[in-house]
């Protein structure tokens, strides 16, 4: 226990552990920067998604969003400004139309009264905070919305269950077998670990379609189940697992199947929970390959549904940042509640 | 049951659930094809698939690299030997790429390669540092594991997006420089900036990963070591430096290869920051394959495969001299 | 947990029955710059009432998918049945020659035949389908900006120079950022060369090397963001030959001057909004002309489609000219059907003045097209030359390359390209 104080404990002077020691203070730094660094931009991005394109094009940006106030005169609706008059003081005009760089302006008290010409240089536009939540209502009601979702439940799930069957299956073999080319096939799975999808798009788009797997949601599972990265990780930690264990149940007449679901899978499982949770982010969050091998919106998952705001000339950057917060919001939300798990699960099962 | 356990228990019953109903199909087929038959059943779903979808369009490529033409389909495209690979490695002078018949292959290549050794150098100092923090006793030390954790979740599309919005030249990003009284910044059109940028936001985004697994390897060391240590009176630096990191080699070690595997793949997150820009300052050996094979309207399927098979060769070269290098260390 | 299992398990099965594809679908695939796929919507919904007896789906698409997805699509016949296309001439030899199924090719021809050469093989004379809008390239003023630095704006026989140098005062009176700025594409600086006399398509019609004119075009464009005129940001700001618009600049005011295009117009009006007066400018003008580039994007049928007959009927409900009227009256867009152009009157919907001016000033620029930019939307390798343009102009404007070797690289890469397609 003392150990651990000596590693832990503020240092305080000379090592009393009253005081602020200088790795206190860097410790708290790195904390709170980190904080401000990791979530600024999150918060940032949701903050921007409710901004109407005007002010997304506007600098200096406002940290929350804000829109023009109007106010209706004559039936029809009119921005408000505060103008500085000649004699120095300020006060709220709406404006009724503007030439140039000269507007005519009223009080919006007095409306029938005389307009006031005013140079656009001595007024600000009045603003108010307002959510422009019509980046989020507008694309979904004209997406449809609940398929595209279906489409990526569909494919997270069944490409994860597959994913944790086959690897684990191929682990065990790897890890509690001895034969002849053992070694030859996990160096063939380590040396394609390193071998990016981007890069073996076009054949791998040839043998999709020679399967007759294009635009299925199949042709987005399957090339993403074998990975290397589970089987080399499932293996890892299968091989602590003591050999005795398995010998004592072949004694009782266990099959090699049943050691293998009943003995190693149980013992395996935080790292298959580990294997599962990446899965799930990984085929959710999956961008690239679905978008080449889904042609028809019906097959769209909701990350290629999303996208579809992004034109040849204009890029509608609200509809974009709104979208993007709502496909990570499921993420989120898996996070906020296995957050516990997920952190220490990656440090304690990941890699041993 | 510890939280763990529960989800690991929760996430794997349906994978139980479907072995326990395959079980007496398995034992039919063990008590006919044996224990060797058994061994290639659990192999095969995995290696058939792996097969079909990962080696044979490795192996395609190959033929693709040697082929020319924009079609998409092999039995489509003439076959023209070497030429492609000619095109790749003519150039006056390796080391600088403009005297090169292909200029941005070349680039493509010294940029990945800076950007691998910058990128893994300053994500497993920062990766250690916010370790060795995380592993002192904290308030909230779920919370602080959160915080540096989170962008791990996001798509590198996302983090790409997040980061150019802040970024571009009317972003948050000026506007803290403005506001600090500072000169705004153009992050993505200045080539230093826009490296360091596309250096940075890699490092943001896996450094919660790489830090967990550095904390497990802390926890793990024995608690006596230190103990004996400050019994000596040995300063805190040489305890870091006697006791701390030869105790965490192996996780150092783990984190530099998986790091170095992700780096050397940069593509998504940088594309969406920079495009490769400004001129071709972050143009990266993946983007080049991807643009030339597939997005460009120049499309040049068989020079992207000779460029990727070259990739793949270098990598596949250093991964065998690392492993015989582990090997000889781990036999003496 | 058995209750989610239980719930994932629903959809899961539900998703996997329910996407069976039905005979005698009609697919179109559509992307979108501004509201033309709600408008689209609109008029699907009201074929549908037309034609209960063919089920037609609009397919919203990002328009990556149409660059780089479909192409591959397309060559290995999995295509939709329909698409907006704009890389038209490079996928010609995957459109459907709709003459036999329509009932009068004729008004086909007549209506829309001044572009169907951009959209056919070289040497045939099939009809795939018709532009949904023409495109013309054209420079966009902030006269809010020129009036308050007192600057005049430059009239229509105005060159490029007087132009930069115009903006460039105002510019310095009013501290912006840079004087012009220019869509990130080759085809932007195409109409500006061939202003200048250049002749991008040799005798053969194959690329002709840059001549003088070229050069001396692209020279200037250089020296122009070196010297901090041409906003740099948007030319450096990605490699390759990535597109970049520069509209956002020209909307938040900092600059005076943009070079981009008619498609623009309905952009700038929901984005400027009131907050500057903006004119259309047409092309600046050199020693051979003031011409911009037109262009477009098509609606064209896909060859691989297994139900040409329901295609066609699409496609002719779609090219009505009331139809046609009112796409363009609801986008903003400018039509390419013949009699809607001749019968003008077009009732753009929008109440900002300083659109339908700018529509009208675009009308007016199609007469100022040069012969040699009328060639380029029917001329196959334009976009290999777009392409070439965009990367090397990027990195000599980043400072990577000398202007001579960026030159020298241009006419290499498109020589490249040019051998790569012969193949």
């Amino acid at each position: 226990m003392r150990g651990a104080r000596f590693l832990t404990r503020r240092r305080g002077v000379a090592g009393s552990g009253r005081g602020w020691h200088w790795t206190d203070i860097a410790t708290w730094v790195w904390l709170v920067g980190g904080t401000v660094l990791m979530f600024g931009p999150a918060v940032w991005l949701v903050l921007s998604s409710f901004k109407t394109p005007a002010a997304l094009a506007e600098f200096p940006p406002t940290i929350l969003p804000y829109a023009q106030q109007t106010m209706e005169i004559d039936g029809r609706e009119r921005p408000l400004f505060t103008v500085t008059t000649p004699d120095g003081t300020t006060q709220t005009m709406a404006e009724l139309r503007r030439v140039g760089i000269v507007a005519q302006m009223v009080d919006p008290a007095a409306p029938e009264a005389e307009p006031l010409r005013v140079n656009i240089a001595e007024r600000e536009p009045l603003r108010e905070i307002a959510f422009a939540t019509s980046n989020y209502t507008e694309p979904f009601l004209r997406f449809d919305f609940w398929r595209f979702f279906r489409n990526s439940v569909f494919v997270t799930v069944v490409a994860t269950a597959l994913t944790l069957l086959t690897n684990s299956m191929a682990a065990f073999a790897l890890s509690k077998y001895d034969f002849r080319g053992r070694n030859a096939v996990m160096l063939l799975i380590i040396a394609t670990l390193m071998v990016p999808l981007s890069v073996i798009l076009v054949p791998l788009y040839s043998v999709v379609s020679a399967v007759g797997l294009l635009d299925t949601l199949w042709g987005v599972i399957l090339p993403t189940i074998a990975t290397p990265t589970g089987v080399f990780l499932l293996r890892q930690y299968m091989l602590t697992i003591p050999d005795e264990l398995l010998e004592a149940a072949r004694m009782d007449h266990a099959s090699e199947w049943q050691i293998y679901w009943r003995i190693v899978l149980p013992l395996a499982a935080p790292a298959l929970a580990v294997l599962a949770i990446f899965s799930v982010v990984w085929r959710w969050n999956d961008f690239l390959w679905p978008l080449v091998v889904l042609t028809s919106t019906r097959n769209y998952t909701l990350q290629i549904g999303l996208n579809s705001y992004a034109g040849e000339l204009n890029v509608q950057w609200h509809y974009i940042l709104a979208m993007t917060v709502a496909a990570i919001v499921p993420v989120v939300l898996v996070f906020v509640f296995l957050q516990r798990f997920i952190t220490s699960g990656i440090a304690s099962a990941g890699l041993k | 049951m510890s939280l763990g356990a529960r989800v690991g228990a929760a996430a794997t019953a349906p994978l139980r659930a479907l072995a326990a109903a395959l079980d007496p199909a398995m034992r039919g087929w063990q008590r006919l094809a044996g224990r060797g038959g058994m061994i290639g059943l659990f192999l095969l779903p995995n290696l058939a698939i792996f097969t079909i979808f990962v080696l044979v369009p490795i192996g395609l490529n190959v033929a693709y690299s040697m082929t020319g033409g924009a079609q998409v389909f092999l039995a489509d495209r003439p076959f023209v030997g070497g030429e492609q690979y000619a095109r790749l490695l003519e150039c006056e002078n390796h080391l600088r790429p403009r005297t090169c018949r292909d200029d941005t292959f070349w680039t493509a290549v010294w940029n990945t390669a800076r950007f691998v050794v910058l990128q893994v150098g300053l994500m497993t100092g920062a990766a250690l540092v916010t370790a060795l923090i995380l592993n002192r006793s904290l308030p909230a030390k779920g919370f602080w594991r959160a915080v540096f954790f989170f962008p791990v979740l996001l798509s590198p599309v996302v983090v790409g997006l997040i980061w150019r919005w802040i970024l571009q030249r009317q972003g948050l990003a000026n506007l803290v420089m403005v506001e600090g009284g500072l000169e705004p910044v153009n992050w993505l059109v200045d080539r230093f900036w826009a490296f360091a940028a596309a250096v940075g936001v890699s490092v943001w985004a896996h450094l919660g990963f790489y830090a967990l697994i550095l904390l497990a390897g802390l926890q793990a060391i024995p608690k006596d070591l230190y103990e004996a240590a400050e019994m000596d009176g040995t300063r805190p630096w040489r305890v870091f430096r006697r006791i701390t990191l030869p105790l965490l080699t192996p996780n150092l070690a783990v984190v530099v290869v998986l790091a170095l595997i992700r780096a050397v793949q940069i593509f998504d997150e940088a594309y969406v920051l920079t495009g490769g820009g400004p001129g071709t300052a972050t143009m990266f050996l993946t983007q080049y394959i991807y643009e030339t094979g597939f997005a460009s309207p120049v499309r040049n399927p068989g020079l992207a495969a000779a460029a990727s098979i070259l990739m793949a060769g270098v990598l596949v070269v250093l991964t065998l001299l690392r492993l015989s290098r582990q090997r000889r260390a781990a036999q003496r | 947990m058995t209750r989610i299992w239980t719930a994932i398990a629903a959809v899961t099965m539900g998703t996997a029955l329910g996407s069976a594809a039905l005979a005698g679908d009609v697919r179109i695939m559509w992307y979108s710059d501004g509201n033309e796929g709600e408008v689209m919507e609109d008029l699907v919904a009201r074929f549908r009432a037309d034609h209960p007896e063919i089920n037609l789906t609009l397919e919203n698409v990002a328009y990556q998918v149409i660059k780089e997805q479909l192409p591959i699509q397309l060559a290995a016949g999995e295509g939709p049945d329909i698409a907006r296309i704009t890389d038209l001439k490079k996928e010609a030899p995957h459109f459907l020659d709709l003459t036999p199924y329509l009932r009068d090719p004729d008004y086909w021809r007549e209506n829309f035949g001044a572009q169907l050469d951009w959209m056919r093989p070289d040497r045939t004379d099939i009809i795939p389908g018709f532009m949904t809008q023409l495109t013309l390239t054209g420079g966009f003023a902030n006269a809010t900006l020129f009036e308050q630095a007192g600057v005049p704006l430059p009239g229509p026989e105005a060159t490029w120079d007087e132009w930069v140098e115009a903006a460039a005062r105002v510019a310095e009176s009013q501290q912006l950022e840079a004087a012009i700025a220019i869509d990130r594409s080759g085809h932007r600086i195409t109409g500006p060369m061939i202003s200048e006399g250049a002749k991008l398509i040799g005798e053969d019609g194959m690329p002709a090397p840059l001549d003088d004119a070229a050069r001396g075009f692209l020279t200037k464009l250089i020296g122009w963001t070196e010297d901090g005129r041409n906003l740099r940001d948007v030319w450096v700001s990605a490699a390759g030959a990535t597109y970049r618009p520069a509209a956002d600049e020209f909307i938040n005011a900092t600059v005076p001057y943009y070079y981009a295009g008619s498609w623009q117009v309905a952009n700038l009006s929901a984005t400027v909004g009131d907050a500057f007066d903006w004119v259309a400018t047409g092309s600046p003008c050199g020693v051979a002309g003031c011409t911009g580039i037109p262009g477009g994007a098509a609606l064209v049928a896909i060859r691989s489609t297994p139900n040409p007959e329901e295609v066609a009927t699409v496609m002719e409900w779609f090219a009505q000219e009331d139809i046609v009227r009112e796409f363009s009256e609801r986008t903003l867009f400018l039509p390419a059907h013949k009699a809607v152009v001749e019968k003008g009157g077009l009732d753009f919907q929008t109440d900002d003045e300083n659109a339908r001016a700018a529509l009208n000033a675009f009308v007016a620029a199609t007469g100022q097209l040069t012969e040699e930019a009328q060639r380029i939307p029917a001329w196959t390798p334009a976009s290999d030359v777009y392409a070439a343009l965009a990367k090397r102009l990027g990195e000599a404007m980043a400072g990577e390359l000398s202007t001579e070797d960026a030159l020298a690289r241009i006419d290499s890469d498109i020589a490249e390209a040019m051998t790569a397609a012969a193949q």
